[in-house]
């Protein structure tokens, strides 16, 4: 069956559908990870966007259980080369066709993604418009002009949960599957605001041995202090930073109060709540492969990312320090609070997928929450 | 971190010759190196046996050393040249090898010389299995069960608690030489013995088998800072068991969740680490069980590798280049992504296509072996091949093999449309076994299983393959059903046929399979492509999936929208390449390739490369402007013609490849410039090329055609025993025979080859004890310069190739040498040669033969360059784009005062049963070469170079043939007043002692112990001269041939050869050999 890309700047493409029939539209966005699209698809980071990955042949290893950040895909839609109909892997309970049919995930598959993923790099992200319903290319640029795009919606509400929930679960290991934490003692309580968080922050907070409470992304901060915690994580989630001012008025609120550790959205509304500014990339980083050199340490770790929007390192007032920076643009990838205990990252260490170089991270926070108990 | 200062010479360690599991990729990786080094400023050593290596080119070092690589030459070059760094890791086993022996006799100790890349400690780690194991276990990474054994009751210790099927790899060896899977105690215990004695150490580790396990590389590098990264995953298609050299290879991993993926990455990251290869890049190869993902660390290699070449092709990232800058002390994010240019090496690439690798075998040079793969790898060159699926790359990379693969061709199936014929139990049968025991066509018995209505379940049970390949064979025969099936289709040429022929062509079908499948000719097939534009695209390699922009343009093709080609309006010429290495045609034509792209560089023409061999220079992004890594297939190329229009293409350069495709080319309206199409054609034809001689009154030997039984026996009854006979249109020698009388013809002609009208079969004189020369000649229509001419050490008879030659002629009369030139000149003229021309003559009695004209560039043109210091191929290049002779100030020859001698290194090690005798089929897989002042001395660096362990004392064990034995009294004589013993069988003894040499008897096989065999095995024997002639005798002898090779005993099978090494031997009692290098021969103070 036919299916049609369309974007917002006149370019379509024609390919063959895949995964739920249907139309729909989001921010065109393109993700280098040669592994990890069940990861990718269920990170809810990806709401409002429609993903393009640049390795071909995905859906090789099939779908399994286990491999999820979430409770399903957020993202709008998913764009491959080939998508695999007989995928081989012993942890694999079905193909990517078939759990994007039962997500109900539209996608597209059979165009020239490397051609594509040129056009956005040189003509930036831009909302387009997959359609397996409307195969007309006039109507569906049309449609792809009107579509919303990233810039001021609030996305992390589609994504947050409703109601706080506590979470034991901890790291994935070969054979054993992930840990399970209930009963054992963990030391420090941290609440995680969702904002979309990806579940393998939360495994990673348990294995490091964190009492951890998720609580919605709208709690307030003072909510958040009753809870006495000994840190509070903010996490990723998906678009822009900047019309999230209750997120952003809560960590101001909580500064200085209780240590804070924050990933890619959290770490945007971190450095907004420290004074900072933040904008659109033209293309985002998204990808498995991202250079950041710590400066503490002086290495280079290889990073996982996701974002499409980063934090203005001018905008930063003399009480902040990028401590991370990204090799390839030199954009802030880190940033610490020079007074009060407070840390966050652009990328993530949680990896899930990707690389996992940057899980130090976590001690990091652990650290921190151990200096300021004492 | 800044690059070191205080380290400002460093001595870089080559590989040697090109051997099965070290070819060209270490002239790759050491030329990167040198080039990197250089550009940093550091005064570059170099030590590097192989003239036909880039890297020894003299502008690539400050001082260049073609001399042996060993220790005891490493330790003098040291001493004389007092380097401040050793770099061991760019040049293979062989390197890192002598690098240690060197340490560990104190000598870098001594002088202050430090091991950068790796230090002594690590490399120990990496490669001792017993510390490598220990490591492994100190950092949790699992390896298999497994135990050490030094002798054969430790050996029958260890297998008792490891099982079988069961590996046995011996310690130190290259290749995996001497290894093997046991099945039952019998072969183990024959495998087991053979490992020790192949060890340097006398070492084998008798290894749990994870047979049928998946089996995975990855590419990693460090740096000082402790920055590591991976470069490429590879899964192999071939399961565990395979010799990954022998496998077939994918990248990027295909079948791991990014979960299993990042358990190989934290491994590797520990594993580097734990080991302490301080900086460079790292192999390692682990097997993982595909029922539950258990991962088993198999080895690392603490230095560059085959792999790494591979991982540098398939991903852009110059891993040698970059490792060479880490071992002076840079960070990976202190040094530029050339593709890129704005990030930096400190990033892991991602790729957006997929690359496959397929090795070549020469099995059919070795008809004694098992062609079976095992844990010993066999192959001698390999092909890779980059589409945007798997079954495009996979297809693609079997056409870029040249064996007549032009994709899944049925070996069991005639016509397309008989795929459903019932198959008879002992098709059956058969096919089961070709898929069970790895082979080196088991691709095309899977095509055939999968026609055959196979399950994939049952192949998989069978080969042990992912099913995900297995399924992507699956949908290539589908879509070779349905090709064939909707024939008819192409009568209407509708939409419906635009989108078959599309899609079989993003399947990777190549124009001649379909061709085939349709009953049309490939010319039709490229006509419906032209007449429908559907025409390749090509994408660049940029390391990072399109995420920056490539200011390199490296490309290959794919049935896409959109083309990143861009070609400029420049003036350019193109050059193919030649393919996967292998026996006959090897590094030599890379070197040519390359040399071409340089002359033409400097005469500011744009340089486009194609070519499909990942091990080679030539494929280097940085070595011409453009690179298309491609099939060098008519179809092949005529896209890439169309797509860049270049005012000239070259095809003389890469051998046999690219002149097979030269007269269609032409055809096409392809610009071919140097010799033409047709004077190539002239030499290679016949009776043309018989009317050139008669025109030219020079003389070949006698010959005819046969095309029957009758004929060949008339004809060999006309001109006299004995005759050379083999089939028309052959290479490197294949199926040419010497034979005697018309017993072995009959013989011959039974078994080897059937004359018909279509295949005759050639017969020429042989020219017994004559002489053999090899001339390459430099022309440009009007000039002729003579490049070099070279006497060959044995007699004719042995192929070229594979004999050994002097430069300057040792022996020949001044007359004979200017008649030589003469003929040469008045050749070259006659087919107005452009460019180059190697000529081969056989010398007899005061007469010269002509015995074959090649208007092209030959495997002699870099030794002849490195032993004139004139570059051969960069001045035809120039003379090809235009300029000539004249214009470039080439005139008269130029004859060394130095000798150089080249030596051919044979594979037979490798291949168990073989026997080491020389004839005129080319068995060798690379070269040495030796200089010095005088022949002996320069013959005997070329034996070093080879390997060869030359006596200085000791017994020589001597077998000849009766007609030999009057020659050999000379040089016996001679080596027995030089201190040597001599022992020999009746024959010979008794001939020896009426001649005046005291000759010990022993006795031969067949009469009894102890024989000379049992003298050979208990070391008693230091060298032996064997020589035979007959079936029966050639037979009775093979043990005396085989365990010398086995034994590491220095064998000579000629007169010549025997004479040249008494001279050898005599030259090193005299004086010890001293080093020099290449600069100080070219311009001697």
């Amino acid at each position: 069956m036919k299916a049609i890309l369309a974007l917002a700047d006149g370019k379509v493409f024609e390919g063959k559908a895949f995964g739920a029939i249907g139309e729909v539209s989001g921010e065109v966005v393109f993700n280098t990870s040669m592994t990890g699209y069940q990861e990718i698809l269920t990170d809810p980071s990806y709401c409002g966007e429609i993903v393009t990955m640049t390795y071909p042949q995905i859906g090789n290893y099939g779908i399994n259980k286990e491999d999820v950040e979430s409770c399903k895909p957020f993202l709008s839609g998913f764009i491959v080369k080939e998508s695999c109909p007989f995928p081989s892997n012993f942890r694999s309970e079905m193909s990517l066709d078939a759990y994007l049919k039962e997500n109900n995930v539209v996608g597209i598959e059979g165009i020239d993604t490397r051609a594509l993923v040129r056009h956005i790099r040189t003509k930036g992200a831009q909302v387009g418009i997959i359609s397996s319903v409307d195969t007309d290319p006039q109507s569906l640029i049309e449609k792809a002009k009107q579509a919303p795009g990233l810039v001021g919606r609030d996305l992390v509400k589609k994504v947050t949960c409703d109601s706080a929930y506590e979470t034991s679960e901890g790291v994935w290991t070969l054979g054993e599957g992930y840990a399970d934490a209930t009963g054992k003692e963990r030391n420090y309580k941290v609440v995680a605001y969702d904002f979309g968080i990806k579940r393998n922050i939360l495994r990673n907070l348990v294995s490091a041995g964190c009492d951890v409470t998720v609580v919605p992304a709208s709690t307030s901060a003072e909510d958040v202090l009753v809870m006495n915690p000994d840190g509070v994580f903010l996490s990723n989630g998906p678009g822009d930073p900047e019309p999230i001012k209750y997120a952003q008025e809560n960590i101001a609120k909580l500064l200085g109060k209780v240590p804070l550790f924050g990933i890619c959205l959290g770490h945007q509304l971190m450095s907004i709540a420290f004074g900072g500014k933040t904008y659109k990339l033209k293309f985002g980083h998204r990808g498995g492969n991202q250079p950041v050199l710590d400066y503490q340490r002086q290495q280079v770790e290889i990073t996982s990312q996701n974002h499409g929007f980063a934090v203005d390192s001018d905008s930063l007032g003399d009480h902040v320090e990028v401590t991370h920076i990204n090799l390839n643009d030199n954009t802030v990838e880190g940033v610490r609070h020079t007074e009060y205990p407070a840390f966050s990252v652009q990328y993530h260490p949680e990896a899930s997928p990707g690389p996992h170089d940057a899980q130090y991270l976590f001690a990091r926070f652990i650290e921190l929450m151990a200096n300021h108990k004492n | 971190m800044p690059k070191r200062t205080d380290i400002k010479k460093i001595l870089i360690i080559g590989a040697g010759p090109i051997i099965i599991g070290q070819a060209c990729e270490f002239d790759y990786s050491g030329t990167q190196a040198c080039k990197a080094l250089k550009e940093e400023g550091y005064e570059v050593v170099l030590l590097n046996s192989n003239p036909a290596t880039i890297m020894t080119d003299p502008d690539f070092a400050d001082r260049t050393y073609v001399e042996p690589v060993n220790p005891v030459v490493l330790s003098r070059i040291i001493e004389k040249e007092k380097p401040d760094a050793l770099l061991p890791t760019l040049g293979g086993q062989t390197a890192l090898n002598t690098a240690v022996a060197v340490a560990e006799a104190g000598i870098l100790e001594k002088h202050g010389v430090e091991l950068i890349g790796a230090r002594l400690g690590p490399i120990k780690k990496a490669e001792d299995r017993t510390l490598f194991k220990q490591a492994m276990e100190k950092i949790g990474v699992a390896v298999p069960r497994s135990g050490l054994a030094h002798s054969y009751k430790e050996a029958m210790e260890v297998i008792d608690h490891v099982g079988f099927p069961a590996i046995i790899r011996p310690s130190f060896t290259l290749g995996g030489t001497g290894g093997g899977i046991a099945y039952n105690l019998e072969e183990y215990e024959r495998m087991a013995i053979a490992g020790i004695e192949a060890s340097p150490t006398n070492e084998v580790l008798v290894e749990e088998s994870v047979i049928g396990w998946k089996e995975y590389e990855l590419e990693v590098m460090r740096d000082m800072a402790d920055n590591v990264v991976i470069i490429c995953s590879i899964e192999n298609f071939d399961a565990m068991g395979v010799h990954t050299g022998d496998s077939i290879t994918v990248a990027p991993a295909q079948t791991l969740t990014d979960k299993e993926y990042q358990i190989l990455r934290d491994a590797s990251l520990k594993i580097i680490r734990e080991i302490g290869v301080d900086t460079g890049g790292s192999n390692i190869q682990f097997g993982v069980n595909p029922k539950d993902g258990r991962l088993v660390v198999i080895e690392m290699n603490p230095r560059v590798s085959r792999s790494s070449a591979l991982a540098s092709k398939a991903t852009g990232f110059p891993i040698a280049k970059i490792a060479a800058k880490l071992s002076v002390g840079y960070r990976l994010d202190e040094i530029p992504n050339d593709i890129t240019r704005e990030t930096l090496a400190s990033f892991e690439p991602t790729i957006d296509y997929v690359v496959t690798k397929v090795p070549r075998f020469t099995f059919e040079k070795f008809p004694q072996a098992e062609a079976h793969l095992t844990t010993q790898m066999k192959s001698v060159g390999e092909a890779m091949s980059i589409g945007r699926t798997f079954k495009e790359s996979l297809q693609k990379a079997l056409r870029s093999m040249e064996i007549g693969s032009h994709g899944f061709e049925s070996r069991l199936f005639e016509k397309p449309g008989d795929y459903r014929r019932t198959l008879t139990q002992g098709e059956l049968d058969e096919l089961r076994t070709n898929l069970r025991v790895p082979n080196c066509d088991r691709m095309w018995h899977l095509g055939d299983a999968i026609r055959a209505g196979f399950s994939i379940d049952e192949i998989y049970q069978l080969t042990g393959i992912d099913p995900w390949f297995l399924r992507n064979i699956e949908q290539i025969i589908e879509m070779e059903s349905l090709l064939v099936t909707q024939k008819k289709l192409m009568a209407a040429g509708d939409q419906q046929f635009v989108d078959l022929l599309r899609n079989a062509k993003q399947y990777g079908f190549s124009d001649k399979r379909l061709a085939f499948l349709w009953e049309v000719t490939e010319k039709d097939v490229r006509e419906l492509r032209q007449k429908y534009e559907v025409r390749p695209v090509y994408k660049r390699v940029d390391t990072c999936g399109a995420e920056f922009e490539a200011f390199t343009p490296y490309l290959y093709s794919t049935y896409e929208t959109e083309c990143e080609a861009e070609p400029t309006d420049k003036r350019k010429i193109m050059i193919l390449g030649g393919g996967p290495n292998r026996i006959g045609q090897g590094i030599e034509f890379d070197y040519c390739c390359v040399h071409g792209v340089f002359a033409l560089t400097d005469a500011g023409f744009e340089t486009i490369m194609v070519n499909c061999n990942p091990e080679t220079v030539s494929t280097d992004y940085d070595t011409s402007d453009r690179l298309y890594f491609e099939p060098l297939t008519l179809e092949d190329v005529l896209e890439i013609v169309a797509t860049e229009k270049p005012e000239g293409v070259i095809v003389q350069y890469g051998g046999q490849t690219p002149l097979k495709l030269a007269v269609e080319l032409e055809k096409a309206g392809v610009p071919i410039i140097g010799t033409s199409p047709d004077a190539i054609d002239r030499a290679e034809d016949r009776e043309r090329f018989q009317a050139l001689l008669h025109k030219l009154n020079l003389k070949q030997p006698e010959n005819g055609i046969a095309r029957s039984f009758d004929e060949a026996e008339k004809i060999a009854g006309r001109i006299g025993y004995p005759v050379v006979v083999r089939p028309s249109y052959v290479l490197g020698g294949r199926a040419m025979e010497i034979v005697y009388d018309i017993e072995q013809l009959r013989r011959y002609m039974k078994f080897a080859v059937q004359a018909s009208p279509e295949h005759p079969i050639l017969i020429d004189k042989f020219l017994q004890d004559a002489i053999e020369i090899d001339v390459d000649a430099l022309a440009d229509g009007t000039e002729v310069v003579i490049g070099g001419i070279m006497q060959h050490i044995e007699e004719a008879g042995i192929h070229s190739g594979d004999s050994a030659c002097a430069l300057p002629p040792y022996s020949l009369p001044d007359e004979i040498i200017a008649e030589i030139r003469r003929q040469t000149i008045a050749l070259a003229l006659e087919l107005k040669v452009v460019g180059l021309m190697n000529i081969q003559f056989a010398v007899k009695g005061g007469t010269i033969y002509l015995i074959e004209v090649n208007p092209r560039a030959s495997r002699t043109v870099p030794f002849v360059s490195k032993a004139t210091g004139r570059q051969l191929a960069q001045i035809a290049a120039k003379v090809m784009a235009g300029q000539s002779l004249a214009e470039q100030g080439v005139a008269g020859d130029i004859i060394p005062e130095h000798v150089s001698v080249k030596e051919a290194v044979f594979p037979f090690v490798k291949f168990p049963g073989v026997d080491t005798l020389l004839g005129p089929e080319m068995k060798s897989t690379g070269e040495v070469m030796g200089i010095d002042m005088d022949f002996g001395k320069a013959f005997a660096k070329a034996q070093l170079g080879a390997g060869v362990k030359l006596p200085t004392s000791g017994k020589i064990f001597i077998s000849v043939k009766d007609s030999d034995k009057e020659h050999i009294v000379e040089p016996v004589l001679k080596l027995a007043n030089a201190g040597f013993k001599i022992m020999a069988t009746a024959g010979t003894a008794k001939y020896l002692n009426e001649h005046g040499v005291i000759t010990e008897h022993v006795n031969k096989v067949k009469e009894g112990r102890p024989h000379c065999v049992d003298a050979i095995k208990s070391r008693e024997i230091c060298m032996v001269f064997n020589t035979t002639l007959g079936a029966q005798s050639v037979a009775d002898s093979f043990s005396i041939r085989r365990s010398a090779l086995m034994q590491e005993i220095a064998y000579f099978t000629t007169v010549a050869g025997i004479k040249a090494v008494t001279d050898g031997i005599l030259a090193m009692q005299r004086e010890n050999l001293d080093v020099c290098p290449l600069q100080e021969y070219y311009s001697p103070s």
